[in-house]
């Protein structure tokens, strides 16, 4: 990617004689944004800014998925991983479209991308034109903001807005919508970029009232509580968090999204809680009678029945954002505010507690008498044990992606993640194809790290064809397909809810997965005997490249413990073997 | 319950249909909408009247619509000092002979005739939705052949009674 001087030479050159372009603008600001990576694909409608990027491809590190799908689900893992904004490139039309799912993914797991779409000339907008599509109107209800852009004026404070808006407060998703003569057009070198956004100002800073309120609290506490989520991460709260349930000794439960922000192999960790969570966690989310809500959002597959959901408890819930406040779970002390700021705030006015040290100790003896469990194997091999073997062949130490389905509650079960941004997974809307293309975005984001993507063999054939990045770049990903070939967690579902009516849900035939990585120059092994597992996987994470691990496990393996659908905390099933 | 709930917005293509999604999408009731421009040529004003079923549900339609990016402020004003209008059109069904008994039951709110024609007769008025609603029951009789109303639209009054606190309505903080 480096140029040589005579091609500096030339490039300056060209410039000095072509008046600049919308496209050349948003060149601009993507590196006064410095941005690095970029997830494009082109097309007509920006056949423009394709062009402008080419003129100083050396200033980027370009990515080209081979589905829009999968540009916008790297730069998620790119984005959960790096804690920068993820920027899609899109053309009009299908390639906007294509990016929807993957928006929306954004959208509620928070994550900040700044996606450019394409869109026709504007005297032809509103024509149904060539791949037109109201991209605006399609993606107003899943974005944290968008934009078309009319006036190429107006484009340098609109890109600094968008990347304010995506990576700040609550992070989220902003759609640019850029017509192709605003791109395509000359305009002038420069325009002012400042901007003032009157309805946009998150508050960081909580209230030290509020903490003083769960001060008092903490102080009138038998059963306190923390659980946990993606906002202490997106906070970098990790060590403020460790800190403070150190100092109180209160136990931890974390959200699926949150895993990672507190040693998941600490004494006071309870582990994940939830429709699949430990008994541990739910029982204690149950019993309480103060739960400190640190940046999770009351999904209701953490909740189970609200009805059932800490009956007891006095809830406290520090929140970026304050519509996530009282949304779900009726909340006594609300705390608006950036997690760490809180934890800081928290520090410096709750000195002492009373000791916990009997409910403490009904937890930890939860923890110990119901872990998390698995029947060894000793023919087949099965999903849990695949993850536990791969936890601990990895030290914990892996970048984790995992699409969605059983495979994806085991890894949340079984890899025990000890530090954050070392997990990734679409929590809220369970994308299955999110897990491959996201892994390609983790390891981007850190070239040096062991990424392993922890897929099923359903959701991996919604995107494999990412595989050519992988032989591109030589991407040292460790693809594991635990492959039950089923669609495993509705295969589970039509167990235990629809009499065994197992509607579409097993695979009759399959790639020959090995064959496939080949086809891609990628090393590929199919195994079945859990003693070859064993043997092989050191060497195979060790390998310096990308591998595919066709992983045979078996179908009727399920999910447990679990809360059934519409059932509360305390109506755990399938917590003992 | 019926709220009355004010938005400040900036002028921004998409606006409106970012908001009126946003309530649709998250199954809140909205009676009434109305929109027009401020003081400020950059901003406009919304009026909303809502049907929610308690506070909790008031609170999450401020604090959504508060989350729009070109939302400047939202505010519950049904509790406050405040000045709420609205304007409906009304058109009956009516003749020669009827025009002056009609006359002399809409004088009294106020309203005004704005168009007549052989058999029809249009009458304008302003003013509380409880009013407009009257004068509409008492023409019903003459028969009622179409009705435009803008919906409510309302601010405050310039002085707010001092012992009604100026809390906005919100369990944060
Ligand atoms: C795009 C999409 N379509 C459908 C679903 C519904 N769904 C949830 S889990 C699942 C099965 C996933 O099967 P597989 O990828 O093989 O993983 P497994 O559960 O077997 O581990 C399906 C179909 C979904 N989450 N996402």
């Amino acid at each position: 990617m480096v140029m040589s001087n005579q091609e500096q030479e030339r490039e300056r050159k060209a410039e000095a004689h072509t008046p600049k372009t919308g496209a050349d603008l948003l060149i601009e600001a993507l590196i006064e944004e410095n941005v690095e990576t970029l997830f494009g694909y082109p097309g007509g409608a920006v056949l423009p800014i394709f062009d402008a990027l080419y003129k100083k491809k050396h200033l980027f590190n370009q990515v080209l998925a081979r589905h829009e799908q999968g540009s916008i689900h790297a730069a998620e893992g790119y984005a959960r991983i790096s804690g920068k904004p993820g920027v899609v490139i899109s053309t009009s039309g299908p390639g906007a479209t294509n990016l929807v799912t993957g928006i929306t993914d954004a959208m509620i797991d928070s994550l900040p991308l700044v996606v450019f779409t394409g869109q026709v000339n504007q005297p032809v907008i509103g024509t149904d034109a060539f791949q037109e599509a109201d991209i605006i109107g399609i993606t107003t209800p899943i974005t944290k903001h968008n934009y078309q852009v009319r006036k190429v004026s107006d484009l340098p404070r609109v890109i600094k807005e968008a990347f304010h808006i995506a990576t700040t407060g609550r992070p989220g998703p902003v759609v640019i919508d850029i017509p192709k003569d605003v791109a395509a057009n000359p305009c002038q070198d420069s325009y002012d970029n400042s901007f003032h956004l009157p309805g946009y100002q998150p508050t960081i800073k909580c209230n030290p009232l509020q903490v003083k309120k769960l001060k008092e609290a903490i102080q009138q506490a038998t059963k306190p509580v923390i659980l946990a989520g993606a906002g202490v991460q997106f906070a970098q709260a990790s060590s403020e968090l460790l800190e403070f349930a150190e100092t109180h000794q209160i136990p931890v439960v974390n959200t699926l999204l949150g895993l990672g922000t507190f040693p998941g192999e600490h004494e006071l960790s309870l582990g994940m809680g939830g429709m699949h969570g430990t008994y541990a966690a739910n029982t204690a989310l149950y019993d309480t009678d103060l739960l400190i809500n640190i940046g999770a959002r009351f999904d209701d597959r953490l909740t189970g029945n609200l009805d059932h959901f800490a009956p007891s408890a006095l809830v406290a819930h520090i929140d970026i954002d304050p519509a996530e406040i009282g949304k779900n779970v009726n909340t006594h002390i609300p705390i608006v505010g950036d997690a760490k700021y809180a934890l800081i705030e928290m520090k410096k006015q709750i000195k002492d507690s009373p000791t916990f040290k009997a409910w403490r100790d009904v937890c930890l003896s939860n923890k110990k008498e119901f872990p998390l469990w698995y029947n060894e194997p000793t023919e087949a091999m099965i999903g849990q044990w695949v993850i536990d073997k791969v936890f601990k062949a990895t030290k914990g130490e892996a970048i984790v992606a995992t699409d969605v389905g059983q495979h994806q509650m085991w890894s949340a079960q079984f890899y025990k993640f000890n530090k954050p941004n070392r997990w990734v997974t679409s929590g809220g809307l369970g994308t299955m194809g999110f897990g491959f293309p996201a892994s390609i975005g983790a390891q981007l984001a850190k070239p040096n790290d062991l990424v392993v993507a922890i897929v099923g063999d359903g959701g991996f054939q919604m995107t494999l064809q990412e595989l050519s990045i992988l032989q591109e770049r030589h991407l040292p990903i460790k693809i594991i397909i635990v492959n039950n070939q089923a669609l495993g967690m509705v295969r589970q579902w039509q167990e235990a809810f629809y009499s065994q009516r197992y509607s579409e849900s097993i695979f009759s035939i399959q790639p020959d997965f090995v064959k496939l990585a080949e086809a891609y120059e990628i090393k590929g092994v199919k195994i079945e005997d859990p003693h070859d597992f064993e043997k092989q996987l050191d060497e195979l994470i060790a390998y310096d490249g990308p591998v595919l691990i066709d992983a045979r496990v078996l179908q009727q393996e399920n999910v447990y413990p679990m809360i059934p659908p519409g059932k509360g905390l305390n109506e755990m099933i399938g917590v003992k073997p | 319950m019926k709220r009355i709930i004010t938005a400040k917005v900036k002028n921004r293509s998409g606006v409106l249909n970012r908001i009126t999604g946003l309530l649709q999408r998250r199954q809140f009731n909205i009676e009434s909408i109305s929109v027009g421009r401020t003081e400020h040529e950059d901003n406009s004003r919304i009026t909303f009247v809502v049907d929610v079923e308690d506070f909790q549900k008031l609170e999450q339609v401020t604090k959504q619509l508060n989350k729009q990016i070109d939302v400047i402020k939202v505010s519950d004003i049904t509790d406050k000092a405040i000045v709420s209008r609205e304007l409906a059109l009304i058109k009956i069904s009516s003749n020669a002979q009827l025009r002056t008994e009609i006359q002399g039951i809409i004088d009294p709110f106020r309203a005004t005739i704005i168009d007549v024609s052989k058999d029809t007769m249009s009458v304008q008025v302003t003013g509380k939705q409880e009013k407009i609603e009257a004068l509409i029951e008492l023409l019903r009789p003459y028969g009622i052949k179409d009705i435009a109303r803008t919906g409510i639209t309302a601010f405050l009054r310039g002085q707010q009674p001092s012992n009604q606190e100026q809390t906005p309505f919100s369990l944060l903080n």
